[in-house]
């Protein structure tokens, strides 16, 4: 059975703004479907965890939103990146590679390569 | 930048809660909606599809919860949830939250009243620019009246050869004066002074100019007045005209050059003056030269150099002072000198200061006693609540949450409290305002610093009794309180601190009602000490002759004329006159020199009594008894030896057990005999000394007098008869009789003030006492109904189940008061700031105290106690 991974603080703000930065607007359930499948289900994700944060980018002005027609007619709620949340993805991701690169070093890193 | 955003938003999220709902409701909605049809395209059936996709989607309550947080403000949403259940929980007890009101508001309105006291004669400065380097010379005795320095010819002395002073004053702050404008007049008192003291104080005027230095050119060549902001308003009708016009002082003109601004009221805070007029002018107005007599008295202000300190100014005056002594060694004694600042009666500012911060002291202490009283209430109250507390601990609200709740409680009782109590002591201090004339002019405002002040007591009450329960809160364990058994050790320990509280407020409370038996001690021991007169029954009429200019003699004669008239009048039993009351202020001594001395030196003088001058008959008609030889008379005159009355203390001071009558001594270069001994009194104030006094015969020393005439009639009825009697002699003359007594009414106003004052904290602290004793014994009989019921069933006599029922709170009683006492007679020191010869060692004080603390104790625990005795043991059992 594969050990599902609890999404870190933070970085599922990432994978949602990079999410809509590839796709363009989307509605909530569209977004977690999304992030389901990019993991590869690898990620436990209770989906409705992803409307309060929707909501805190929105207040922060990364993303917008408003309502209009899903594929199958219902109304939903659209959300997309804006002009500030496009600034704030890229920063984010100059973060994370940054971090993730340090850390890969750490690891890369054996004992008799140290002097 | 976006985080402020946010902030609003959610700000405004907080108030407009329901539209947010509808959205997030809609989108989970639509989500699982969607989801389902996935699943269901999946191959699931409808039912399943639906559930699974609830399961992914996660528990919505937790989101919604989420949502909120992220979306408004959950702080602020919390605090008014927990303000709502508070105001809710508190609306369920009205009696309850009423005491606790009550409470509070006593507490905090008796600390507004003290600090908004304390605020206005301590806290604000003099409105003079730099008040710090402002100070008055003073002697380092006090002989000399307790605000006059030196002589307008040594103050000039001083002014030209200090070289630490940027600048000095002369002040003379004893000018009366009837103004006469446009026909109307006016008697008023206010300053004579140096033509500088406007520009050194850095005073601005609110209309016109004042007057400089620059103005005085010698005697009489000034002939300005500045007008008070309050006599501008009240006689001339806050009139802009006035300036230039000229006023009538003794039939001199002088010119009204300004008026004061309304905060500017001169250099003493409880003396407020209604002119100031050139010191260059006062011969005008006083009809006597001080300028160029070194030894009549002004008071002296000066304004220190940047970088000269206190003491460094105080030696320059003192070299100076010995220089003078040497140059003028018949009138200046060299007496050191010293610097204060000015606003409090100089010296008596210590007394104040000390009056006003143990009053302080004290009110800190009654609200400290009602905290400690509060605490216990909601401790009590927090146990009783200990089934709802554990109910929602259980459901899974966190002890932060509950503390935070039972705080929120405090709080708002509390700020009830300290807004009643602002509002009572906002009543208060007007009230007092407008009928105790606040020793003076002085005006107390309820301004920012006594709102803040209120605020900052009300709050530390808050926390004081909010945290006992918080913290009962806190350490409670929700399983047993379920259960409903309390494990007995918190449940000692929770009472031990109580304990520990009552004893403290009943400590708090005995020291408070010491303190205020000692005052009443006090107060009665100032009513009745001995004056050496009688004001009871008698009147002052005093006759406004500033306008009338005549010689001495003729006026002698016009003062005998009027006394006889006076006698005529029907119902009049005494009159006669004398140049001044006692304790009218003003008083210094005047030296006295042995016979035979040929250099009036101050040095070769023996003793510097007050002197009065009298007319015969003044003794008998002030109350004042001879003890032996004989009155003055009119037979006394110029021409006649000097004859002089003494009293007992200036008999003892010069010849000791000799009798006095047939002896000599130099009173005013005149060779003067005494023929009477009158007994002591007091002349200047309630808490002076004996003080030695000569009393001359006005036909041998004659001032302008006052006349006390003793009669049953009413001051009013005899103002009417009096004019018309006294037409005839000195028609025209305004004449104003005021009973003795009621003159006297400001020389008791600090003891009464200080027995009010206390008196109301005793009582305060007994009613806290009664309601802290029965509160704590109401509430163990409650508690313990049951093991009491049982106790009685099985067999307990009436005295155990007393004691078992409210045995501890009188034994706290007892411990309490003991402490208190001991804090009481510790704190001696304190009180003696607040009542003259306070005692708390006296018995009489002690039995008192120690007997209302006893009789508070019966009254407090006799409805628990009755209610422990009338116990039914089989009707309880039943019922529980």
């Amino acid at each position: 059975m594969k050990h599902k991974k609890d999404v870190q603080q933070g970085t599922l703000a990432l994978m949602l703004l990079k999410t809509l930065d590839v796709l363009g607007p989307q509605h909530g359930y569209g977004i977690a479907r999304r992030i389901e499948q990019i993991s590869g289900d690898l990620l436990s994700v209770n989906q409705g965890t992803l409307y309060p944060l929707l909501l805190r980018l929105e207040q922060e002005g990364a993303i917008a939103s408003e309502w209009g027609p899903s594929e199958n007619n219902r109304r939903a709620r659209f959300y997309r990146l804006t002009q500030a949340g496009q600034k704030l993805l890229q920063a984010e991701k100059r973060d994370w590679e940054q971090t993730a690169a340090i850390i890969a070093r750490f690891f890369e890193v054996k004992a008799q390569d140290l002097p | 930048m976006s985080a402020v955003n946010r902030f609003f938003t959610r700000l405004l999220n907080v108030t407009g809660r329901r539209r947010g709902d509808e959205r997030l409701r809609e989108e989970i909605e639509s989500h699982i909606a969607t989801q389902t049809e996935d699943n269901v395209r999946a191959g699931m059936t409808p039912a399943q599809a639906r559930r699974q996709a609830r399961l992914k989607f996660g528990a919505v309550e937790a989101v919604r919860e989420n949502y909120h947080a992220e979306k408004g403000l959950p702080f602020v949403e919390n605090l008014l949830l927990d303000v709502r259940y508070a105001l809710r929980v508190l609306r369920k007890s009205p009696a309850f939250t009423l005491v606790t009101i009550v409470t509070l508001m006593l507490g905090i309105g008796a600390n507004v009243v003290v600090f908004g006291v304390l605020n206005a004669v301590l806290l604000h400065s003099l409105d003079v620019s730099d008040p710090s380097s402002l100070y008055q010379i003073r002697h380092r005795q006090w002989t000399q009246g307790k605000l006059l320095t030196t002589s307008y010819p040594a103050f000039e002395d001083f002014q030209r050869r200090n070289g630490t002073f940027s600048g000095m004053a002369a002040i003379y702050a004893y000018s009366d004066a009837s103004i006469s404008w446009r026909n109307a007049v006016t008697s008023v008192h206010g300053d004579e002074v140096s033509g500088n003291y406007f520009d050194l104080l850095g005073a601005q005027p609110a209309l016109g100019r004042f007057f400089h230095a620059a103005d005085e050119r010698g005697p009489g060549s000034a002939p300005y007045i500045v007008l008070s902001n309050s006599l501008w308003r009240t006689a001339f009708h806050a009139d802009p005209g006035v300036i230039g016009t000229t006023v009538e002082i003794k039939k001199h003109p002088f010119t009204v050059v300004g008026v004061a601004s309304p905060e500017f009221q001169g250099t003493e805070r409880f003396v407020w003056p209604d002119y100031w007029l050139p010191m260059v002018n006062e011969q005008q107005v006083q009809s006597w030269d001080y300028l160029h007599n070194r030894t009549s008295r002004v008071t002296v202000i000066g304004r220190i150099k940047p970088g000269v300190t206190e003491r460094q100014a105080t030696d320059d005056l003192n070299k100076i002072g010995a220089q003078l002594a040497n140059e003028y060694p018949q009138t200046d004694d060299g007496q050191p000198l010293r610097l204060v600042h000015p606003g409090l009666y100089a010296d008596e500012g210590d007394v104040i200061r000390g009056f006003l911060w143990s009053i302080t002291a004290l009110a800190l202490l009654v609200l400290a006693a009602a905290c400690a009283n509060l605490a216990s209430l909601f401790a009590a109250r927090a146990s009783d609540r200990s089934r709802e507390l554990a109910l929602r601990v259980a459901l899974g609200s966190s002890r932060r949450r509950l503390v935070r709740q039972l705080l929120t409680e405090a709080v708002l009782v509390s700020l009830a409290g300290g807004a009643a109590g602002l509002v009572a002591a906002y009543l208060l201090l007007g009230v007092l305002d407008r009928t105790a004339p606040f020793a003076g002019s002085l005006t107390v405002h309820v301004d920012g610093r006594v709102y803040v002040a209120a605020l900052v007591l009300t709050l530390a009450s808050a926390l004081l009794f909010g945290m006992l329960p918080a913290r009962q809160a806190w350490q409670s364990s929700p399983l047993q309180m379920m259960k409903g058994t309390h494990a007995q050790s918190t449940h000692l320990g929770r009472f031990a601190l109580r304990d520990l509280l009552l004893g403290v407020q009943i400590a708090i409370c005995t020291l408070l009602v010491t303190a205020s038996l000692v005052a009443v001690r006090g107060m009665t021991r100032a009513l009745h000490t001995p004056l050496g007169f009688q004001p009871q029954g008698a009147m002052l009429v005093s006759l406004d002759l500033s306008q009338v200019e005549q010689p001495d003699d003729v006026a002698l004669e016009k003062e005998k004329a009027i006394l006889e008239a006076m006698r005529d009048v029907p119902g009049v039993t005494a009159a006669a006159a004398v140049n001044r009351t006692p304790m009218t202020g003003g008083l210094h001594g005047t030296p006295i020199f042995p016979p035979g001395t040929a250099e009036f030196k101050l040095n070769n003088s023996v003793l510097a009594p007050y002197v009065f001058s009298m007319s015969p008959g003044y003794l008998d008609a002030a109350g004042t008894r001879l003890l032996g030889g004989r009155d003055v008379s009119w037979q006394d005159t110029a021409k006649t030896p000097y004859v002089a009355v003494v009293n007992q203390t200036f008999a003892r001071k010069m010849w000791d057990e000799t009798p006095a009558i047939g002896q000599r001594f130099i009173l005013n270069a005149n060779l003067t005999e005494v023929v009477g001994v009158s007994e002591d009194g007091k002349y200047h104030d309630m808490q002076e000394s004996p003080q030695p006094v000569v009393y001359l015969p006005l036909s041998q020393s004659y001032s302008e007098a006052v006349f006390i005439v003793r009669s049953r009639r009413t001051p009013t009825e005899m103002s009417a008869t009096l004019q018309r009697t006294l037409s005839g002699i000195e028609p025209n003359v305004p004449i104003t009789v005021q009973s003795w007594s009621d003159s006297l009414a400001g020389q008791l106003f600090p003891a009464k003030a200080a027995t009010v004052a206390l008196g109301i904290m005793g009582l305060l602290a007994a009613m806290l006492a009664v309601t802290g004793i029965f509160g704590m014994a109401a509430y163990s009989v409650s508690r313990r109904m049951k093991e009491l019921g049982i106790r009685m069933a099985l067999g307990a006599r009436r005295t155990q189940v007393m004691s078992a029922a409210v045995g501890r709170p009188i034994v706290l009683l007892g411990v309490g008061s003991l402490l208190g006492l001991l804090a009481g007679i510790l704190a001696s020191r304190l009180l003696r700031q607040i009542v003259y010869q306070a005692n708390p060692g006296d018995p009489a004080v002690l039995g008192g105290a120690v007997l209302t603390m006893a009789l508070l104790g019966v009254v407090a625990s006799a409805l628990p106690a009755r209610r422990a005795l009338a116990i039914d043991p089989s009707k309880l059992m039943r019922e529980e």
